[in-house]
């Protein structure tokens, strides 16, 4: 109850028995809407065993191979996002560290590009890189993994590496002035005060916002299955439900999955953050791992 | 540059159809925010847990599959409505879960002692809370739900993506797939328009912020 600290008093017998009655009546509402909806499933054969046993019963005939699917629809919606973020640390890294040490007029291009990837929708970027790319003659065929995987990859990375790019722009403004004045009066240079000095310690900082852009990424991956470029996760799921007939069940286990994933990212990215916080008490960036999707 | 002159009235009609996404979502959104920030914050413990799980569940799950789930899921169990209607369901509901955060952070940021000094000057429940602590909580919280709602004008582009027909991304679509238009310039325009949505949005946002901006 430390959230509603500020919103209300420790309560008394009276507000108790208030709390306790509307507790009541809120369980019994609760659990009315979930009946309505129990009932509407059965209603529909939705609870039907033939749907769900691909899903949950071993013996079945389809169990092994709808996870054997599954299985690669992870593996594949994983190397999209490993990639992405990789590839978006090392030119959003560029891009920060430019735009920090640059001066400011020669700064302006890389502001001008930063504010006009991030206006853009990631599923803009993807669908350009798919569209456009071929066009212009870059052909990705050859690539492993497909072309569609990369076009998935560079409209991600496109986003997400300026995304990036402003979180290590955060993480090095959040470092004492200090450091970096401290740094230069050993005398090393601009660079190598970066370099040795300052990213280190910002990685520190960023970690948990890094943590959280990877949920982003891993989110986003999914985009490939709205465009029909690449067989992740979900693109996976849609595919064995069009062959069982059953998308709520198995978009049931798809959502599973990814929240279960991302759900774990998001409490490391909380735990980094706090640990951060207790062992060094050295600044974090506002606002913590609070991602927005 | 000629497939965007040529077809300056259709960029113009998918622009205002994706301008209504975003505004039909961003209204929606709010409202069930609101109600389930309520419902995170409520001294009923039932409550509490509904928030909880709504928010976990739907942060964590891609817009994408909440997109799937009501396209696909919902005409299994009879629910049939056009793509349009679905796609904005499922905006409001996958955006209500980040609002309900960033409204939530507010009124955590307003500190213990605002609503005990309320108490000790004989303020009444009600009049602590209407007049010190939702005022400071709210303004608190206009720049994350700001970029909440610049975020979800940016996912409106998914819905379109989708299929809803007639807004940017389907123009795009058509003009390309089906016209025969070269992607670079066709897509540029899209792009431009989804610009002209969220940079004015984040300029406002920045000016909005520095206004309501409480020094602590």
């Amino acid at each position: 109850m430390s959230s509603a600290n500020v919103l209300y008093d420790a309560p008394g017998p009276r507000a108790r028995r208030l709390a306790g009655i509307g507790g009541g009546i809120a369980t019994v509402v609760l659990l009315l809407l979930l009946g309505l909806v129990v009932k509407r499933l059965s209603d529909a054969g939705q609870l039907a065993g033939a749907l769900w046993g691909p899903i949950l019963n071993p013996s079945d005939e389809s169990f092994k191979p709808v996870w054997e699917l599954i299985a690669k629809g992870i593996l594949a919606t994983l190397t999209a996002a490993v990639l992405s973020i990789a590839f978006s640390m090392v030119i959003g890294g560029v891009i920060g560290v430019a735009r920090i040490m640059l001066g400011r007029w020669s700064r302006m291009p890389i502001i001008a590009l930063i504010e006009l990837l991030r206006g853009l929708p990631v599923v803009i970027t993807i669908y350009f890189a798919s569209r456009v790319l071929p066009d212009l003659g870059v052909n990705l065929t050859g690539l492993p993994g497909g072309a569609g995987l990369w076009f998935l990859v560079i409209g991600l990375t496109a986003y997400n590496s300026v995304i990036i790019a402003e979180i290590i722009r955060a993480g090095v403004a959040s470092l004492p002035r200090g450091q970096s004045e401290a740094a230069l009066a050993v005398g090393l240079t601009p660079g190598a005060s970066m370099r040795l000095v300052l990213l280190p310690q910002a990685v520190r900082v960023m970690l948990p916002a890094l943590i959280s852009q990877l949920v982003v990424i891993l989110k986003d991956t999914s985009l490939a299955a709205v465009l029909g470029l690449y067989i992740e996760l979900l693109r996976q799921g849609n595919l064995i439900a069009l062959n069982l007939d059953n998308p709520i069940q198995i978009l049931a286990v798809v959502a599973v999955i990814f929240i279960l994933i991302n759900y774990s990212l998001s409490r490391l990215a909380t735990w980094v953050d706090q640990r951060s916080i207790r062992k060094t008490q050295s600044a974090h960036i506002e606002g913590g791992p609070a991602e927005v999707g | 540059m000629d497939a965007i002159t040529e077809n300056l009235s259709l960029f113009g009609s998918g622009f205002l159809r994706s301008l209504g996404i975003c505004v039909w979502a961003a209204i929606g959104s709010l409202l069930l925010g609101t109600v389930i920030a309520t419902c995170r914050v409520a001294p009923v413990a039932p409550l509490r847990v509904f928030g909880t799980a709504w928010v976990t569940v739907i942060r964590n799950c891609p817009l994408t599959v909440v997109l799937f789930g009501f396209a696909f899921g919902l005409p299994e169990i009879g629910i049939v409505s056009d793509f349009y209607k679905f796609g904005l369901a499922a905006l409001i509901i996958y955006t209500s879960a980040f609002v309900c955060e960033a409204l939530r952070a507010g009124i955590n940021s307003v500190s213990a002692g605002q609503a005990e000094a309320a108490r000790a000057i004989g303020l009444t429940f009600t009049q602590s809370l209407s007049q010190i602590v939702l005022p400071q909580a709210f303004r608190t919280s206009i720049p994350p739900v700001g970029s909440v709602i610049i975020a979800m004008f940016k996912n409106s582009a998914v819905v379109g993506a989708f299929g809803v027909g007639g807004d940017l991304f389907s123009v795009g679509e058509s003009l390309t797939s089906a016209q025969g238009y070269a992607a670079l310039p066709v897509l540029t325009g899209v792009a431009v328009g989804y610009l002209m949505i969220t940079l004015p949005a984040g300029v406002s946002l920045g000016v909005l912020e520095r206004k309501v901006a409480i020094a602590r």
